[in-house]
């Protein structure tokens, strides 16, 4: 059915109409955006009965079908949660934004980018063809980038977005090359096609290096450890997009991709160990340097890879149910996927909220600094409370759907224990034990969020602004995200049956009944190990908060310190430094330099080839003879040649190569060429001026000081780049190695009604050539007129070296 | 500096408008003798370049109020733009027709899409030609 294919589209074309509507309405440009993510969510939700029903939906058409690369859109449960979550939190972030972007930004700009990425992550949740979704992958980057570095004049700013733009670019790439091994493996690009295929070639020598490289990027889109500091610094994107990419879509990018290729990959020790190991590590990394943060934001960008770090390792143990075909075990470890779905919607609803609450607190009081914040609660009571919805879910605290997907998050990684392939021995037991510590510093910074910034004594001689409720409009979108919090707690089978058990057939397509195995999601479960899991985190967690001030120096000491951080700054510096130190050296300045790089070159490249393939016969049987008008023509040239080196104005020098051109016009004329002989004269004449007009810029001729060996140098370069040309055209003539190709043209009258047989291959048989030949004329044009006439002018605004 | 060259003005003058016309036969008559876009666009970019020699850019510009780099942008628009139109009829892109036409004055007369593609060819000539040497000139 086309209408996804339009869905991924809708977007874009929207975008390029955003410009003149800002010309129109500038302040209401907004409303209009909103329009497009609400009208796709709608019609995105109406497919839910079908999807839950089991029918999927895919269309396709030809995009470079020679390359075995077709647009084919696939709808199945676990795109659609995405196709949901983009749209859905899409609209509430651009309802947000109307009310936190103030007329004064470039609005236009903003919604641009953000409708680009909103196809462009549409595109990816929704391409069956791996190519198709590499391309919407860098384009979530790309528009990633351009949001981060809305505020461009920051330097923090452009810091962060050329930091996530590498890592998420670099990883993207190794995807692709994980795509193409694929390929290589299966010769398909779709990845319905690989998954039912790829059972043949798990042995395959290339299978663990694509799964790698598939896991690089999404481990780098999803900001899971040791990629993950690319995230906090793309928090100086302004909230709303925070919000967004940062939390709810673009970073679990990466995540769709690990539960996608679940079906073609798991069920291998390599990809269980790989994700499961590094989202719970991620998980705990996370937590733990969330606790430090004094920033909201930036403790809420901690927390979101915390959070991945979870959904990932459970999509992790998830794969495990793959291994040996259906079963009650297979059937337990699915749970863990089946966890993992729910906490993604869960952590979308409750981190959307709680940054659009940051937002509103740094908007409202000036500052998004807990030290300085306090008291806040009075003051900003809808606000508190919905940080407080948030947060308390984020913690895992019933009535909140945190609570729930927390719940089941503990019992998969207790089912750990019980594993008995993979060679886990009692290994196991660390992933509870890390889930649990992970899960105590979460409690932790939740605390944090609400009590520093909204108890406590309110400071307002340490805020920038006084403190106030944000407007009605302002709340909207973060009100219904808290109420969607505790909806889904009362209600979750209702998420779980239209939406989780649909995605879960998605991701094990080999395990047709897997989705009707899952439990349904229950409020109270008794008193289990999970839940006593939970209590000790409350516990604990509250005896560490109520003890930050005495155990937080703990981050200053040792290993904590240095971060990865160092490390990308330190490797992107240094390779600033040496490819500096490279490039000055071959980057003299001096022409002369140049042409002896690119004749060099030339030669080596040309006289290798000629030598390699022995491609000089020479063959003069066919030429006819030479007369003595041609003698005439050629020592003229010669004359004019020789000379021209050896005047001492340019002008003069000019007008020689004239006398070249004309005479290559004669030519032409003799050999009965007179298209060639009218373009070659009026080309030299107009060149001629041309010349003249930009001798005038240049200084007089001097004589160059060049020493003996230089000159040595250039003359042996000189000498052999002039017999190389001559013994090429020789060498043409001789030779006979393909097919003619003038059997396209030679009923050109015919097929294009022209008698001029040059025209007509110009203008009809390869008019692609001519086209783009105009095209690049075009662009050296403006090239020219830019490089003159626009002087570097220094922007009159306040941007930062 | 002044220099007194009413000859070369008063033949200009003249001249010009032979190049002129020489460059609108040429292109037409690419179709079917020696001619074509490519070149009728560098004959009438060089009757342009004449008169900026001889005249100074200021007079020509009053008598001539184009802007030249957007003859160059109209230009590449047409040369993309057949090859489009060729896609709006199904057919591939770039791909040219022609089809014999009888007309009142003229007779049967041969028309093809090829000629819109020259003229694309030849106002991206003119164009540049004259914004490179124009830019490079004024920058004085």
């Amino acid at each position: 059915m086309l209408t996804i294919t339009l869905a991924i589209f809708i977007p874009f074309l929207a975008a390029l109409f955003v410009p003149s509507i800002y010309k129109w309405k500038p302040d209401k440009i907004g409303w209009f955006i909103l329009i497009i993510p609400l009208v796709l969510f709608i019609s995105l939700v109406r497919f839910i009965p079908r999807v839950a029903g089991g029918e999927t939906i895919s269309h396709t058409f030809d995009w470079i079908p020679s390359a075995n690369i077709y647009f084919t859109t696939y709808l199945d449960g676990l795109s659609l949660i995405f196709g949901l979550l983009i749209t859905g939190v899409g609209s509430l972030v651009i309802l947000y934004s109307i009310y936190y972007l103030t007329a004064r930004e470039s609005l236009s700009h903003f919604y641009v980018y953000l409708l680009m990425f909103m196809g462009a992550m549409l595109g990816v949740v929704f391409s069956d063809n791996m190519m198709v979704l590499y391309v919407f992958w860098e384009l979530t980057s790309i528009s990633s980038f351009l949001l981060i570095a809305f505020w461009y004049h920051r330097k923090q700013s452009r810091y962060g977005a050329q930091k996530s733009m590498l890592i998420t670019v670099s990883g993207g790439v190794a995807m692709l090359a994980g795509f193409i091994m694929l390929y290589a493996m299966t010769g398909s690009f779709s990845i319905r096609e690989n998954i039912a295929m790829i059972g043949e070639f798990t042995n395959h020598a290339l299978f663990v290096p694509a799964m790698i490289l598939v896991l690089l990027g999404a481990f780098t889109k999803s900001a899971q450890f040791p990629f993950h500091i690319w995230l906090p610094d793309a928090m100086e994107a302004p909230t709303p997009v925070s919000a967004y990419l940062h939390s709810a879509t673009m970073v679990k990018a990466g995540i769709y991709l690990v539960a996608r290729f679940t079906g073609i990959f798991g069920g291998d020790a390599v990809w269980f160990y790989t994700v499961s190991i590094v989202g719970i590590f991620t998980l705990f990394w996370g937590s733990f340097n969330a606790v430090r943060q004094t920033d909201l934001k930036a403790l809420l960008a901690y927390s979101t890879i915390s959070q991945l770090g979870l959904v990932m390792s459970l999509f992790g143990l998830g794969s495990a149910a793959l291994h040996e075909g259906y079963s009650d075990q297979s059937v337990l470890y699915a749970q863990a996927t089946f966890a993992a779905l729910f906490h993604l919607i869960n952590h979308s609803t409750f981190k959307g909220a709680l940054f659009m609450v940051v937002g509103i607190v740094d908007l409202n009081a000036g500052t998004r600094d807990v030290r300085r914040l306090g008291g806040l609660m009075a003051l900003m009571p809808v606000t508190f409370t919905i940080a407080l919805i948030g947060s308390f879910s984020m913690a895992g605290l019933p009535p909140f759907n945190g609570f729930l997907s927390k719940e089941m998050f503990f019992e998969a990684m207790l089912t750990v224990r019980h594993l008995e392939f993979f060679s886990i021995g009692s290994w196991g037991i660390l992933f509870p034990i890390l889930a649990w510590v992970g899960s105590i510093f979460t409690f932790v910074y939740s605390m944090i969020i609400v009590f520093q910034t909204f108890f406590g004594a309110h400071q307002p001689e340490r805020l920038d602004r006084e403190a106030h409720e944000a407007p009605m409009g302002m709340l909207i979108a973060p009100s219904i995200l808290g109420l969607l919090v505790v909806a889904v707690f009362f209600f979750p089978n209702v998420v779980g049956d239209y939406l989780l058990r649909p995605a879960m057939s998605a991701i094990y397509p080999s395990l047709p009944n897997i989705a009707g195995a899952m439990k349904s999601i229950k409020i109270w479960h008794g008193p289990n190990l999970a839940l006593w899991m939970t209590v000790g985190v409350v516990v604990i967690g509250f005896l560490l908060y109520a003890s930050l001030k005495y155990w937080r120096s703990m981050y200053k000491v040792g290993p904590f310190r240095w971060g990865l951080d160092s490390v990308y700054n330190g490797a992107l510096s240094m390779m600033e430094r040496s490819s500096t130190v490279l490039t000055n050296r071959y980057m003299t300045g001096y022409l002369r330099h140049y042409l002896i790089y690119i004749f060099g070159i030339f030669l080596i490249l040309t006289a290798g080839t000629l030598v390699l393939v022995g491609g000089v016969p020479f063959d003069f049987s066919n030429d006819s003879s030479i007369t003595v008008n041609e003698y005439i023509l050629v020592f003229g040239m010669m004359v004019a040649g020789v000379l021209m080196i050896f005047v001492s104005s340019r002008v003069t020098a000019i007008l020689l190569n004239g006398v070249l051109g004309y005479s290559i016009a004669l030519f032409f004329v003799i050999f009965r060429a007179p298209d060639l002989a009218l373009t070659q004269i009026v080309i030299e004449t107009v060149t001629t001026a041309l010349f003249l007009l930009c001798f005038y810029f240049l200084p007089e001729v001097k004589k160059e000081r060049v020493k003996r060996p230089a000159k040595i140098v250039n003359l042996l370069i000189a000498i052999s780049v002039g017999t190389l040309v001559t013994v090429i055209a020789l060498a043409v003539q001789g030779s006979n190695m393909f097919d003619s190709i003038s059997i396209y043209f030679e009923n050109a009258y015919e097929l294009t009604g022209g008698k001029n047989i040059v025209n007509t291959i110009l203008g009809d048989f390869r008019a692609f050539d001519t086209m783009l030949e105009v095209v690049v004329l075009f662009i050296a044009g403006i090239g020219v007129y830019t490089l003159v006439k626009l002087k570097s002018r220094k922007e009159g605004r306040d941007v930062e070296d | 500096m002044k220099i007194n060259d009413v000859i070369l003005r008063t033949i200009t003058k003249l001249v010009v408008f032979i190049i002129l016309t020489f460059g609108v036969e040429l292109f037409l008559a690419g179709h079917n003798d020696p001619g074509g876009g490519f070149i009728g666009g560098l004959v009438l970019s060089s009757a342009l370049v004449l008169l900026f020699l001889v005249y100074d850019i200021e007079t020509v510009q009053k008598g001539i109020p184009v802007d030249f780099k957007k003859v160059a942008a109209v230009g590449v628009l047409f040369a993309v733009g057949t090859g489009l139109g060729a896609v709006a009829f199904g057919a591939e892109f770039l791909t040219q027709t022609f089809e014999v036409f009888h007309l009142p004055v003229f007779g049967d007369t041969e028309l093809a899409t090829v000629l819109l593609f020259e003229v694309g060819v030849a106002l991206t000539v003119v164009g540049t030609v004259v914004t490179i040497i124009l830019s490079i000139s004024e920058d004085v």
